[in-house]
């Protein structure tokens, strides 16, 4: 789960990290009294969840009130197109005003898992401020690692050697070591997946502050944060995504038009690859999961035929703990509820598959049957295009 | 012959008195798996179906009931603890089938396993571990399994069941299937389990199905080109996702230009694995390719006989097969 920047900043600074004073404001009015309230120079910054913001004019340098009131109206209610939005751009429903700072230098700190070493690492590099991963695949010897060991923690040598590595001047190092302990924490306390401070700045009174903040939190460690999990913004996802996650449904949207709905993540991803193989597009990905009962397989099919793109749609189930009528009865009740009118191509094999078979062939719908996922595919596809 | 687990291999279910517990430690039995021992705190000396004791903790269950590997099904909040009482307790074999488990929690269990080099962990987020006939801990579902000479390693349930139903139904059958899981962070990797096949004498091939994430998949392609003789079929599955996206798996991200399938099937067929275009041309692809190799003398298979219904092929029911004769060299 992601936050906004503004989040993000508020569980830093509660672990001790430093960062700029700032106000949350969704009016021009309040955004004026914020820049009033800070005083001096701020900058009014669009909160979306992708990053990328400032390129696309979404953060911007008022010198007075009144500045950051015009910026203020300009960003409120604009689509904010950056690269990892898409061409639509995000809405932009919230500013966070913040005040200014003279940047001395920008590098990056970030922490995140590395699944080869199956610990978390603390990154640095002194290419502040640029895409990391562009840093990572040209420059790697200008990224500092540091491998965190749970049973100790980030250690003081570990956040010493990374500050003299960046090439910080003893006082700063100090603030260096601070700032890093408190993102560890903060890391810790809320079960982040990644933690990451891109610009983080030295000013010239020689502070070290995190200029922007991005946090993504583990989606299965959201049941013992609470407090994290209410911070998740529904406007900032795909609706179809969020009520997927309301029925514990994985969904992802796509652009095909051929809809699919699988059990295991593996085999929905190997059944987005063979429709593609026999020549159609893949509306989506998605996993009804191991323990699905009727009820959410119902949810499944209402999500997959609300996309008004999807011309036909293939199922493939291999039951294991997922037993093939539980899934017959689920797409015969969804497909009733949903008066179903495109063509439905339906591949089952596992436990129970002979009773799975006779529910769908007894259910008086159009349900064209396939042997394996490549005869599933090719129907799925020749069905899209006698549609057409 | 086969890896992990055999009939002597004696079974504790630590959560088996939950939902998902109790079902498949049900299904374990049917199958002919020597459950000997559950584990539910507070449920200690009662029995599970009249037939399995239940202890409260896992050292009373290797102590009472000898068991020496454990199945966990006890819900995220509790696994990882799960995993390391069963560490702790001497388990050998540790199959985490629990799904969800915070990744903080792995990197934990993973470092504590560090000082315990007799513990092997399986998963999370993973089917388990079958060797057809004799034993399965795990999920999948029994009757699809035939014992066979060809070893199948997954990080991914529903595409092992692909793999082995084709397996069966080509009468290749299986000597173990394992799945390793689809969490980022987790134990026996691919190359612990090509290491096990290559030496096991009654696995001839191997099957190899990935997933887009990380670079699992292009160490154990290294690994396969370096030391391996017996021939490999391989499936990485998530050519068509979208960068940046999860795909259901903690672990299947691609990120960074990093973990694409591209890239994965690329080392896979450098290294001589003949790699297929989609999970139904495993089987087909295996078949071929032992065809393709010197004769050996097999043993006539005989016919498969249909399971009227659920798991009931047990392993008590029928004999397992023997090999013929010294499996064959590979190719090199």
């Amino acid at each position: 789960m992601k936050i906004h920047e503004y989040q993000a900043k508020e569980i830093l600074r509660r672990h001790g990290v430093a960062v700029p004073r700032g106000v949350l404001a969704s009016t021009p009015e309040e955004a004026e009294a914020a820049a009033r309230q800070l005083s001096g120079t701020c900058v009014v910054k669009a909160q979306i969840h992708a990053g990328g913001r400032g390129k696309g004019g979404g953060v911007k340098l008022a010198r007075s009130p009144d500045e950051a009131r015009t910026h203020a109206q300009a960003m409120l209610g604009m689509r904010l197109r950056t690269p990892q939005t898409g061409p639509d751009g995000q809405l932009v429903r919230k500013l966070y005003v913040e005040e200014g700072c003279r940047i001395a230098r920008e590098l990056y700190l970030g922490l995140t898992l590395d699944r080869e070493v199956g610990r978390m690492a603390l990154m640095a590099s002194s290419e502040g401020g640029v895409d990391i991963e562009e840093v990572a695949a040209r420059q790697p010897e200008k990224i500092l690692r540091e491998w965190i060991d749970p049973l100790l923690g980030l250690t003081g040598f570990q956040a010493r050697r990374v500050g003299f590595g960046l090439g910080l001047p003893g006082d700063a190092v100090s603030a260096f070591v601070r700032f890093a302990s408190g993102l560890y924490h903060a890391c810790l306390a809320t079960d982040a997946s990644l933690v990451e401070v891109n610009p983080l700045v030295v000013t010239v009174e020689g502070a070290v502050l995190a200029l922007d903040a991005k946090m993504t939190f583990d989606d299965n460690a959201l049941f013992r944060h609470k407090d994290v999990a209410a911070l998740r913004d529904p406007d900032e996802e795909d609706p179809k995504e969020a009520q997927a996650k309301e029925h514990d449904l994985s969904y992802i949207a796509l652009q095909g038009n051929i809809g699919c709905m699988v059990n295991g993540a593996g085999l929905a991803m190997a059944t987005m690859d063979v429709i593609q193989l026999s020549g159609g597009q893949p509306a989506n990905f998605l996993d009804v999961g191991g323990g699905a009962d009727e009820k959410k397989v119902t949810a499944a099919f209402k999500i997959l035929l609300s996309d008004p793109e999807v011309k036909a749609v293939l199922v493939n189930i291999f039951g294991g703990i997922m037993k093939c009528d539980v899934i017959a009865n689920g797409i015969v009740a969804a497909a009733r509820q949903v008066e179903l009118r495109i063509p439905l191509v339906v591949r089952l094999e596992g436990t129970n598959v002979e009773l799975g078979k006779r529910i769908l062939a007894e259910s008086g719908l159009r349900i064209t049957s396939a042997n394996d996922l490549g005869d599933a595919a090719r129907k799925a596809v020749a069905a899209v295009r006698g549609a057409q | 012959m086969s890896i992990l687990v055999d009939r002597r291999t004696r079974v504790l279910v630590q959560g088996i008195t939950g939902a998902a517990g109790s079902f498949h430690t049900r299904q374990m039995l049917t199958y002919g798996t020597a459950v000997v021992a559950g584990v539910t705190p507070g449920r200690g000396g009662s029995h599970f179906e009249d037939e399995v004791p239940v202890f409260d903790t896992v050292a009373e269950a290797v102590h009472k009931a000898g068991a020496t590997a454990s199945a966990i099904f006890v819900p995220p909040a509790g696994a990882a603890d799960a995993i390391l009482e069963a560490a702790e307790a001497g388990i050998e074999l540790v199959v985490a089938i629990t799904e969800g488990i915070p990744i903080l929690d792995m990197v934990r269990v993973r470092r504590a396993l560090e000082s315990r080099p007799g513990v092997r962990l399986l998963g999370p987020n993973c089917p388990g571990v079958i060797t057809p006939g004799q034993c399965k801990i795990g999920i999948m579902p029994g009757h699809i399994h035939w014992s066979g000479r060809v070893g199948v390693v997954s990080r991914s349930g529903t595409l092992t069941y692909e793999a082995v139903k084709q397996l069966t139904d080509l009468g290749l059958g299986q000597s173990t299937a394992v799945g390793i899981g689809g969490d980022p962070v987790h134990g026996t990797d691919f190359i612990d389990v090509l290491r096990l096949f290559e030496r096991d004498p009654g696995t001839d091939a191997v099957i190899l199905i990935g997933e887009i994430g990380g670079s699992e998949e292009e160490r154990a392609a290294a690994f396969v080109r370096d030391h391996m003789h017996k021939p490999v079929v391989g499936f990485i599955a998530g050519r068509t996702a979208p960068p940046g996206k999860r795909m259901g798996h903690a672990g299947a991200v691609i990120s960074g230009g990093s973990g694409t399938a591209a890239a994965k099937i690329e080392a896979m067929r450098e290294a001589g694995i003949e790699v297929v275009e989609g999970p139904h041309l495993l089987g087909q692809a295996m078949r071929d390719l032992l065809a393709r190799r010197p004769k050996r003398k097999r043993a006539a298979r005989p016919s498969r006989p249909r399971a009227a219904s659920g798991d009931r092929r047990g392993g008590a029911a029928r004999p397992a097969r023997r090999p013929a004769q010294k499996p064959g060299r590979g190719r090199r």
